[in-house]
């Protein structure tokens, strides 16, 4: 059996340096993570926020930060009452060349078993991550309505 | 074929700023799938039953199989054999489906490889490296107009796993 994770490997035709931009100022997650931002100075030991309007959504401390190449932290949900009582996870970014382009790998691990909070990041990061691209190579994100992922708790 | 045994064991899910019918004959077109699928050719008679054939660039024959369910611009399933000798006896055959749904103003395009007994994560790998090559540039040719230059290195962990099964690789 593997253990609970999920994992997304995505090329993106990009520089290291505009990934990491990408991926740590809110001028860009406000884009392409469904109008999110995220909260941290980045340095190992600070403190890690996802807010999306006025609501706080995800917490965590940073665990690793290499730019441009690999960034960690730990997630700890706290919006929806069913995932809130989960134990905190850890979101790894690794970044490399690959060619003249980027080759971005997101680990998300340290689940328990039978995870709902699993369940939901599966199919919030496909989207995600797919506008992050879409935003590098093109300038332009589009629009999915948070009901169309098949979050349960966005219905 | 029975596939209701099938279960799938790599799934990848990408969303794309395009239309369900520009998505559907990226799948199935020949000259689309050489831009994007490392220069294979997709050759696919649409109708159950019908064949399903990947050609390399030099139009050698690279994984032969059958259309399993095929309802346009919603969903395609389709055997996917590798055409090395004694693989479909060793490991059983391998289904692809595609699924396709609109997602606001994007479409979402899921694949998921299927299988109907136990694959380790040796031979999984192959997939797991190819399959998001291929759909990344996939994204980036309908967005774009320009396929991404991925250079990939040959599979060594599944090709390693395939011969210590008496599989014959290139």
């Amino acid at each position: 059996m593997r253990k609970p994770e999920f994992i997304y490997v995505t090329y993106i035709e990009t520089t290291p340096e505009q990934l990491w931009e990408a991926l740590t100022s809110s001028k860009f997650t406000r884009r392409y993570w469904f109008d999110t931002e995220v909260r941290s100075n980045w340095k190992v030991g600070s403190p890690f926020a996802l807010v999306m309007g006025d609501k706080t959504t995800d917490t965590g401390a940073i665990l690793e930060a290499d730019p441009p190449w690999r960034l960690s932290y730990s997630f700890k949900h706290q919006w929806f009452e069913e995932m809130r009582n989960e134990p905190a996870t850890r979101v790894v970014f690794t970044i490399e060349p690959h060619g003249g382009i980027v080759k971005l790998t997101v680990t998300h691990e340290g689940f328990i078993e039978g995870s709902k909070l699993l369940g939901a990041v599966s199919r919030g990061w496909p989207a995600i991550l797919s506008g992050l691209k879409s935003l590098l190579e093109t300038g332009k994100v589009f629009a999915i309505p948070p009901a169309a992922l098949g979050i349960e708790q966005f219905n | 074929m029975n596939i209701a045994k099938f279960k799938p064991a790599i799934v990848y899910t990408i969303y794309i700023a395009s239309t369900p019918e520009k998505v559907w004959q990226a799948l199935t077109s020949a000259e689309f799938s050489r831009k994007y699928f490392f220069g294979n050719a997709v050759e696919v008679d649409l109708r159950v039953g019908g064949a399903y054939i990947v050609r390399t660039p030099d139009g050698a024959l690279h994984i032969s199989g059958e259309v399993i369910e095929c309802d346009p611009l919603r969903k395609l399933t389709v055997t996917f054999n590798v055409n090395w000798p004694a693989l479909v006896e060793k490991l059983g055959p391998t289904l692809v489906t595609y699924e396709i749904e609109q997602a606001g103003d994007a479409v979402k395009l899921t694949m998921l490889q299927s299988h109907d007994r136990t694959i380790s994560d040796d031979i999984l790998s192959g997939g797991r490296q190819g399959w998001p090559a291929i759909l990344s540039s996939l994204k980036s040719v309908l967005e774009t107009g320009q396929p991404l230059a991925i250079k990939m290195a040959p599979p060594e962990r599944m090709l390693a796993a395939l011969k210590e099964m008496g599989i014959a690789t290139p």
